[in-house]
């Protein structure tokens, strides 16, 4: 089978640190350096880096640009002050997940929106015919490199490197700056349950900033284990927590839907999802006996099949075997004993409180 | 990538050691690089008539789930049930503590069939 899968700038970089690299969206990348579990501490206790530069890239601008992106999430753009950002979904009439975003809001009248790498044709699809006869539109992901640098030794690592103005800027916000004197955008953003940034810049730029966080001490990080750290911060994965099929409330998500913020696709279909209430809920849950659950595996109350697990894995901050998955609201209370169905093996789980993890300092 | 000497090997990267009129068996250290830190070992209770080829356990990373295929058949007469509490150790050392179990052949024809250090050597170069 000959597959053409696409290289990310950092593809020499990977090759060199011995990455395995593996087909993720299309793309070949890192799936782990060393080793999952290293990486996975790496990043809780020190500073680790992820190539993420398979997401896509989206700039809309324009006088209306904030108006067409606000019509097409489910979060509210409008009263962000340029240089701050904000984490939504976008849904469709149905009020079901496209895709989950990043939303940046820009100077001079610029949003930037970065979403899953999965997704990208979807969403650059939606966001252009809507930006089209408003706004300026422009897919920029295939002429930028993001990296992750994420863990507590993250804002030291970047001040070392001269991103002097933006690491100290708050969370959820982004600043432009130079990095070895070369132009980036800077968000204090991630994916991983930690203090973080991500760094978007040029593909050209992306070798010698990813190997001057390297020989700065960041430990380089694969997909394996962000997802590992995403699981315990319990933040969501396209495709497994939410999909097509799942709307923002019963994934928990309620938090990013603004229904009073003016229309936007999926409004009408969310407020009577709201009003209506949800029949199921997304839980976490540990095991009690040893099997490692995954997803698609059956989650069973009793004899019935009640729901089905999203994620699970081994955590190794958290030191269980823990998961996500849905199960009716009605069983989805901290507490309740449920069973999984590993491979036709019926092991114990019990339903805990989210997030596994949570950083030391945070509410 | 550590092979053994005195060690026989199968496809499925399983080793098996000669020990009087017993094998005992384990995952290779190529395995264990493939799965990358393996966190649970299922293996099959004392008494258990196993297959060559066919499955006998499987072991699951973080990532994967893989299973284990008997070198040789015959009855499993010792089971590593250190690695319940501890499967790391089989990443540690696969070839020592991380064993897993120890089966009685029921034909030594079959671990004569198997490959010796050279040949699963030359095998891992096709495969890399």
């Amino acid at each position: 089978m000959t597959e053409t899968l696409r290289e990310s700038p950092l593809h020499l970089e990977h090759k060199a640190l011995g990455g395995r690299l593996v087909p993720f969206a299309g793309y070949a990348m890192p799936v782990r350096y060393e080793g999952v579990v290293q990486e996975h501490t790496a990043v809780r206790e020190r500073v680790g880096i992820f190539d993420v530069s398979h997401m896509g890239e989206l700039l809309l601008s324009g006088p209306k640009a904030v108006e067409v992106v606000d019509s097409l999430i489910t979060n509210s753009l409008a009263p962000l002050k340029p240089g701050r950002a904000l984490y939504t979904v976008c849904c469709n009439e149905q009020g079901t997940i496209l895709d989950d975003l990043i939303v940046y809001r820009l100077p001079e009248d610029r949003v930037l929106v970065i979403c899953n790498a999965s997704n990208r044709a979807k969403i650059v699809g939606h966001f252009r015919k809507h930006a089209e006869g408003h706004c300026e539109f422009e897919d920029i992901s295939d002429d930028h490199a993001l990296i992750a640098v994420q863990g507590p030794e993250a804002a030291k690592l970047l001040h070392s490197l001269g991103a002097e103005r933006s690491a100290t800027i708050k969370s959820f916000r982004v600043k432009k700056d130079r990095l070895l004197d070369r132009k980036v955008k800077i968000a204090r953003t991630g994916y991983t349950g930690e203090d973080g940034f991500e760094i978007l810049c040029s593909n050209e730029c992306a070798p010698p900033i990813w190997r001057a966080l390297v020989e700065g001490g960041a430990t380089p990080c694969g997909l394996g284990a962000r997802d590992t750290l995403r699981l315990e911060a319990r933040l969501s994965l396209y495709g497994n927590e939410i999909t097509e099929e799942t709307n923002p409330y019963e994934a928990g998500l309620g938090w990013v839907v603004k229904l009073d913020k003016g229309d936007f696709v999926g409004r009408d279909a969310l407020q009577k999802i709201k009003a209506e209430g949800t029949t199921r809920k997304l839980i976490g849950f540990e095991m009690k006996a040893r099997g490692i659950a995954r997803h698609g595996h059956a989650i069973l109350i009793g004899d019935d099949v009640v729901g089905e697990v999203t994620s699970g894995s081994p955590a190794p901050t958290v030191g269980k075997n823990i998961g996500l998955g849905y199960v009716p609201k009605e069983s989805a209370s901290v507490g309740t004993e449920i069973i999984i169905d590993i491979r036709g093996k019926k092991v114990p789980a019990e339903i805990i409180k989210t997030p596994f993890y949570k950083r030391k300092g945070t509410k | 990538m550590a092979v053994p000497v005195d060690l026989r090997y199968t496809k499925d990267h399983e080793w098996a050691k000669m020990e009087g009129d017993l094998v005992r068996i384990g995952i290779t250290d190529y395995a264990v690089s493939e799965l990358n830190d393996v966190t649970l070992v299922e293996l099959p209770s004392v008494g258990t008539d196993v297959q060559a080829n066919e499955r006998f356990g499987e072991v699951e990373s973080v990532k994967t789930v893989s299973e284990l295929f008997a070198p040789v058949s015959g009855e499993v007469v010792e089971v590593n049930d250190e690695l319940e509490e501890s499967p790391e150790k089989v990443n540690e050392t696969p070839y020592g503590e991380g064993w897993l179990v120890v089966i009685k052949p029921s034909d030594p024809a079959e671990f004569e069939a198997l490959m010796d250090a050279r040949n699963y050597e030359d095998y891992l170069s096709k495969i890399e």
